[in-house]
């Protein structure tokens, strides 16, 4: 999976739960203060893209996870092994 | 009298907001369009649950909250949220209050049952998929609270919201509660009512299962009939109704259409049994009383009843027998009415919806029909409307109307509203 294809299921995971537009789901965007997306959301998001990239998310690191380019890094980090 | 000069101390309560999402129609208009015209809303279950039920019927709500509110905002709120949301909306839009101190500003809806389905998703979920498939919105789903507490969000309300919960007579009591934050000085407006949506396997199941509904699985829209003689039970129905309660100083400086004055909320609890009513209808005869007292209404101002009715054989009676002795001789003039028969029944909504019903009735001067009602069961010593019935004031004193709300757990509450 390429950066470009990770960034692109991201934007239509966010979009299916929280109703951002996928385009507005860009690498530096962070889901609290630009996204408006609350902790609750952030759960069932990374539950989504633990289904959809094939990746675990343990919740000690998905409070890590700010921007949009966090979780896409975590996902080519954790996929590559 | 002592209530008299209680209520001439205090706050007048009045009502400057109406919304509902009925079995009827989305919204207040084609719910009482609907309610005049006699029209049903009870429509057979095809879904493949219903199958293995003794009751296939049911009044679904005319307009899929889910569609309103949206994806997003669906996706985190149970049905019986979405749709006191939907109603709330309209009620909040109808008051046209620009301006409020958020301080000032309450909450009081409440749901009989709250998000019984959300409730069984996520126990189907937990079981089948694991406890990371839940989801995370579960909790405020699944609270009966939950409406009140979304509301307050969308209307910024931070006086208090508020979800007093007494089954089917929950969302009368929160409009009581409403009335109360008023008087009280708590708040200068309050967003009450009442919701449900609880037309699913378990509910009706276990409605079933203490053979309280109606089994005229074959004519669903002639299966609800308070006060007929061949009533088998009730209709499970849902929706909301929600009234914006305001001081009357208020509603006065800021010129505010009045539909009617909130001027009376009775209580009593039967202490008897979990789920019959006192077989002398002695709590609903207290409530009554109450209301009347604490409205300082007099029995002859009463011209219509929203009656409870729910279409049950011991409950209709034991009602109409109560409403005429509270009511007295005043009780032989009186329009009584039962909109269970087209809505079903509403559950924690239903108080709600029919007090809507009864300010609708008092600002028209029309009591809505009770139909399906062919044969009076002459227990009931009562006039029910079988048409829609003109109100006529007697003497000069304003016109009142009286709705009943009982629960589950001997609860009893009735509201009085009079024209302003």
């Amino acid at each position: 999976m390429t950066e470009q294809e990770i960034l692109e299921g991201l934007g239509e995971i966010v979009e299916e739960i929280a109703g951002v537009p996928a385009a507005d789901v860009t690498p530096a965007k962070s889901f609290v203060d630009d996204l408006d997306i609350d902790s609750l959301a952030m759960v069932e998001i990374a539950v989504a893209a633990q289904d959809k990239f094939g990746v675990e998310i343990p919740d000690d690191q998905l409070k890590d996870l700010a921007t949009v380019q966090d979780v896409v890094t975590f996902v080519i980090k954790n996929t590559e092994s | 009298m002592t209530a008299r000069s209680t209520a001439s101390l205090r706050e007048t309560v009045v009502v400057t907001g109406l919304g509902a999402t009925t079995p009827l129609g989305g919204d207040v208009a084609s719910t009482w369009a609907g309610m005049l015209a006699g029209r049903s809303g009870v429509v057979p279950l095809t879904d493949s649950w219903a199958e293995r039920l003794p009751v296939r019927i049911a009044a679904r709500a005319a307009v899929d909250p889910a569609e309103i509110v949206g994806r997003v905002q669906a996706r985190k709120l149970d049905r019986c949220e979405q749709l006191a949301l939907v109603a709330a909306r309209a009620a909040w839009a109808d008051a046209g209050i620009d301006d409020i101190d958020p301080e000032r500003l309450g909450v009081s809806v409440s749901s009989g049952i709250g998000g019984i389905s959300s409730t069984i998703t996520a126990y189907d979920n937990l079981n089948s998929r694991g406890w990371d498939r839940i989801s995370p919105y579960t909790v405020p789903m699944l609270m009966p609270n939950g409406a009140a507490g979304w509301i307050s969000m969308e209307i910024r309300a931070q006086a208090g919201a508020h979800s007093p919960v007494s089954a089917c007579a929950s969302g009368s009591e929160a409009i009581g509660y409403g009335m109360d934050m008023i008087r009280s000085g708590r708040a200068d407006v309050v967003v009450a009512g009442g919701t449900e949506a609880a037309i699913m396997a378990l509910n009706i199941g276990a409605f079933a299962a203490m053979r309280a509904m109606s089994k005229r699985n074959d004519e669903p829209e002639r299966a609800s009939r308070p006060f007929d003689k061949a009533r088998d039970g009730f209709v499970l129905g849902e929706g909301a109704g929600i009234l914006v309660l305001e001081s009357l100083s208020h509603a006065r400086r800021r010129g505010a259409t009045i539909y009617a004055i909130a001027a009376g909320a009775g209580y009593s609890s039967d202490a008897h049994h979990i789920s019959h009513p006192a077989p002398d209808a002695s709590g609903a005869i207290a409530a009554i009383g109450r209301a009347l007292a604490d409205g300082g209404v007099s029995a002859e101002q009463v011209v219509h009843v929203n009656a409870h009715a729910t279409s049950t054989p011991e409950g209709d009676a034991l009602e109409a027998q109560g409403v005429a002795k509270a009511l007295g001789s005043a009780a032989d003039d009186v329009i009584v009415t039962s909109t269970k028969s087209m809505t079903g029944h509403l559950l924690g909504g239903a108080g709600a919806v029919e007090s809507v019903a009864a300010i609708m009735a008092l600002r028209d001067k029309v009591a809505p029909p009770t139909i399906n009602l062919e044969d009076l069961d002459e227990s009931v010593p009562l006039r029910i409307a079988t048409e829609p019935t003109p109100l006529t004031r007697r003497g000069n004193a304003p016109m009142a109307v009286l709705n009943n709300a009982f629960g589950f757990g001997g609860h009893n509450v009735a509201l009085v509203f009079t024209t302003a």
